[in-house]
């Protein structure tokens, strides 16, 4: 098929240079006009709303991000191309960045870990009870989020529901904590994050052919090795998906840092909400979005880049 | 005669509630092409997995070359399976896909390579190795199938419809190769089947399968000329069947049958079913009986039946005839078509007649008629 440029303009030129055109011709014509018509015609809804709400929006953190001044003290906000907000933020915050990134990798990755599993089990050995069993992974998500993070800080409080008494036993020192260390925000990110790993892997696990398996049995393949050179390779879209759904909005997330972290975990999107939302400096926060934003472009698309040939390297893989 | 290859001994396998082989007992001799053919639902399949190793027998126990197998996982038993649905791992390519096999057994590397290469040119696939199964037809995608099995040289070959989903002209084809590939590497081939005809294109022997159990085994000519039970007459190929009674066997070796529809027929007495007494069906295969005008009476030594053409039907290779008897039955008729003869047209009384040792006779099966809803 021609693309839809060449194509509307032989469509608009054939009446001017050749009046013999058939008829039927220039009935098709129509008629794939119409249809293109119509495809455009059910986008815009969609590219509106994404128009007004996501492009729009964008514009105007990024205008935001280049202006100085302040609310309270300088009589509001000026654009200045005030690139400062991008130099200064950087250079203050730049750990912060880290630190979001290594704890939201590691959350990943304990996502991934806990999720494969889960999937795999669910999806293999589900029968007619895997839908039922998928839903429970989801039922978390019908609590809120801040909700269920709050409700860590009684479940892993110093003498809360579950060291409280291990502590009164003399199981565990009178100084031994988790909240407010690393160890719990990383936790609290898995907890929440969880389901987003979790669907595309049972998406990815449930639609390999069966048979594929037992082909591979059949073919002298144990059963670890049919899960590392048929499976596995097979669920790889799926794991792909689960990375970057889990990891990105992972590294942004502010709720599991405020609520069961400390001063020494504080994360990215922690100050960025603070600077927002109780200092008011809109441009700096605006800068420090746009770093985070592009900066997460930037690691999705070489993991992308790093992986996307991986078919041809497992191919390689398998053959080892 | 060759060695036993493959033996079923008192298998039976239940699915819950459901019997899907019962008590069955099989052998199979090396090297020879057995199919089992059945409408869906009769247990091939799940017979043939259990020689794979894909079903454990709920009793019974399965030999592979005199060994028990019976408790062994697939990737321990000396067999291959090309899959209905072909299972082509669909991340490697062609290449990749026939070495799976070989490089789950250690071997090395320029023996896979040499190895490959051979079963591509056994299945005439020589420059596809790059190809992946997604960009391969079905007709490719099912040499593949088959040379990722016989590149490992197993003992047993079992073959699941492989052809099922080719259109016909393919299939045909395939059917040729599939023969001469047998031939050419010699290994045992275990195919199942629902194509009656497939099976006979094929096989050194066949085993008709009804509800879990054998209904008639042996060579497709045999089981073809020779039926067995009402069932294999239907299934194989197409029958006339006609209700009548056994009334004498006399010394020549012929029985007579005097049928419901009206006269008596007669036939070798080796063909009645054993202990067979009173009821019967008798039956003729539509291309042994010879169709002639009114009066012109056949010899006296053949079967004979009169009627009129209710059908004429050209199909090119022959003429296809359904005629009613005066007592109510119906019967087809093919003749070939050699272009000599003037055909009866429809409403025409005729002449029927074959002879008697193209007649077999069956016992009467009850429950025939729900056989369809299954398939």
């Amino acid at each position: 098929m021609a693309g839809p440029v060449s194509d509307e303009r032989t469509a608009v030129v054939l009446p001017a240079e050749g009046p013999l055109a058939p008829p039927a011709r220039q009935g098709e014509r129509t008629l794939e006009r119409r249809r293109r018509a119509v495809a455009y015609l059910l986008l815009t809804p969609g590219t509106l709303y994404l128009a007004l709400f996501f492009a729009l929006p964008l514009i105007l953190i990024i205008y935001t991000s280049l202006k100085s001044g302040g609310l309270l003290s300088g009589g509001g906000f000026r654009f200045t191309w005030q690139w400062e907000n991008y130099t200064d933020g950087l250079a203050t915050y730049g750990s912060f960045y880290v630190r979001s990134v290594v704890y939201a990798g590691i959350a990943t990755v304990a996502c991934i870990l806990l999720a494969y599993p889960m999937a795999y089990w669910i999806a293999f050995y589900g029968g007619r009870w895997k839908s039922a069993l998928f839903f429970m992974i989801l039922v978390p998500f019908f609590v809120s989020f801040v909700i269920r993070t709050v409700q860590w800080r009684f479940l892993l409080g110093d003498f809360g529901l579950i060291f409280g008494p291990l502590k009164d036993l003399g199981l565990l020192p009178q100084d031994f904590r988790v909240l407010a260390t690393p160890l719990a925000v990383i936790a609290g990110i898995t907890y929440n994050f969880l389901p987003f790993t979790a669907l595309p892997l049972y998406v990815a696990l449930d639609r390999i052919d069966r048979s594929l398996i037992e082909a591979a049995k059949d073919l002298y393949a144990t059963k670890t090795e049919a899960f590392r050179k048929v499976v596995l390779p097979l669920s790889f879209p799926g794991l792909f998906a689960a990375v970057i759904l889990t990891f990105v909005p992972a590294t942004g997330d502010y709720v599991n840092s405020s609520v069961l972290g400390g001063p020494n975990t504080t994360m990215i999107g922690q100050i960025i909400q603070t600077k927002f939302l109780v200092e008011l400096r809109y441009p700096e926060a605006a800068a420090l979005s746009v770093v985070l934003m592009v900066g997460m472009l930037l690691i999705a698309l070489l993991y992308a880049k790093a992986l996307g040939t991986e078919d041809e390297t497992l191919a390689a893989g398998a053959g080892a | 005669m060759p060695e036993v290859d493959v033996r079923l001994e008192r298998v039976t396998k239940r699915f819950g509630e459901v019997v899907a082989v019962d008590d069955l007992s099989l052998d199979i001799a090396e090297g020879e092409f057995f199919s089992l053919l059945g409408p869906s639902g009769c247990g091939k399949t799940t017979t043939l997995r259990m020689i794979g190793g894909f079903e454990d027998p709920t009793m019974g126990t399965v030999y592979l070359g005199g060994r028990d197998v019976t408790d062994l996982p697939p990737y321990r038993r000396d067999v291959n399976t090309v899959f209905q649905s072909y299972a082509l791992f669909p991340h490697l390519n062609v290449f990749e896909n026939v070495a799976f096999g070989l490089r789950r057994r250690k071997v090395p590397k320029d023996e896979i390579a040499t190895r490959v290469r051979e079963a591509m040119r056994l299945v005439d696939l020589e420059g596809f190795e790059e190809r992946r199964p997604a960009q391969m037809s079905g007709g490719q995608q099912q040499r593949v199938a088959l040379a990722r099995a016989l590149v490992n040289r197993p003992k047993v070959l079992l073959l699941d419809e492989p052809l099922g989903a080719l259109d016909l002209k393919l299939r045909k084809q395939m059917q040729l190769e599939l023969k001469r590939i047998q031939q050419e590497v010699g290994i045992t081939f275990i195919y199942v089947t629902h194509d009656q005809e497939e099976a006979m294109t094929m096989s050194n022997r066949i085993a008709v399968m009804r509800h879990g159990r054998i209904e008639q085994l042996g060579e497709p000519e045999a089981v073809y000329e020779n039926p067995a039970t009402e069932f294999v007459a239907g299934f194989l190929g197409a029958s006339n069947l006609l209700e009548g009674e056994v009334k004498e066997t006399n010394g020549s070796g012929l029985a007579t049958v005097l049928l419901t529809a009206g006269p008596s027929v007669r036939l070798p007495v080796d063909r009645l079913p054993a202990g067979a007494t009173g009821r019967v069906k008798v039956g003729v295969r539509p291309e042994k009986v010879s169709i002639a005008p009114e009066g012109e009476a056949g010899p006296a030594d053949r079967n004979t039946v009169t009627g009129r053409v209710t059908m004429s039907t050209y199909i090119g290779v022959s003429h296809q005839f359904k005629v009613q008897t005066a007592g109510g039955a119906e019967l087809t008729v093919y003749v070939q078509n050699l272009g000599a003869e003037r055909s009866p047209a429809q409403g025409e009384s005729v002449v029927l007649t074959w002879k008697p040792e193209h007649t077999f006779a069956v016992e009467p099966q009850e429950d025939l008629t729900s056989e369809e809803d299954e398939g």
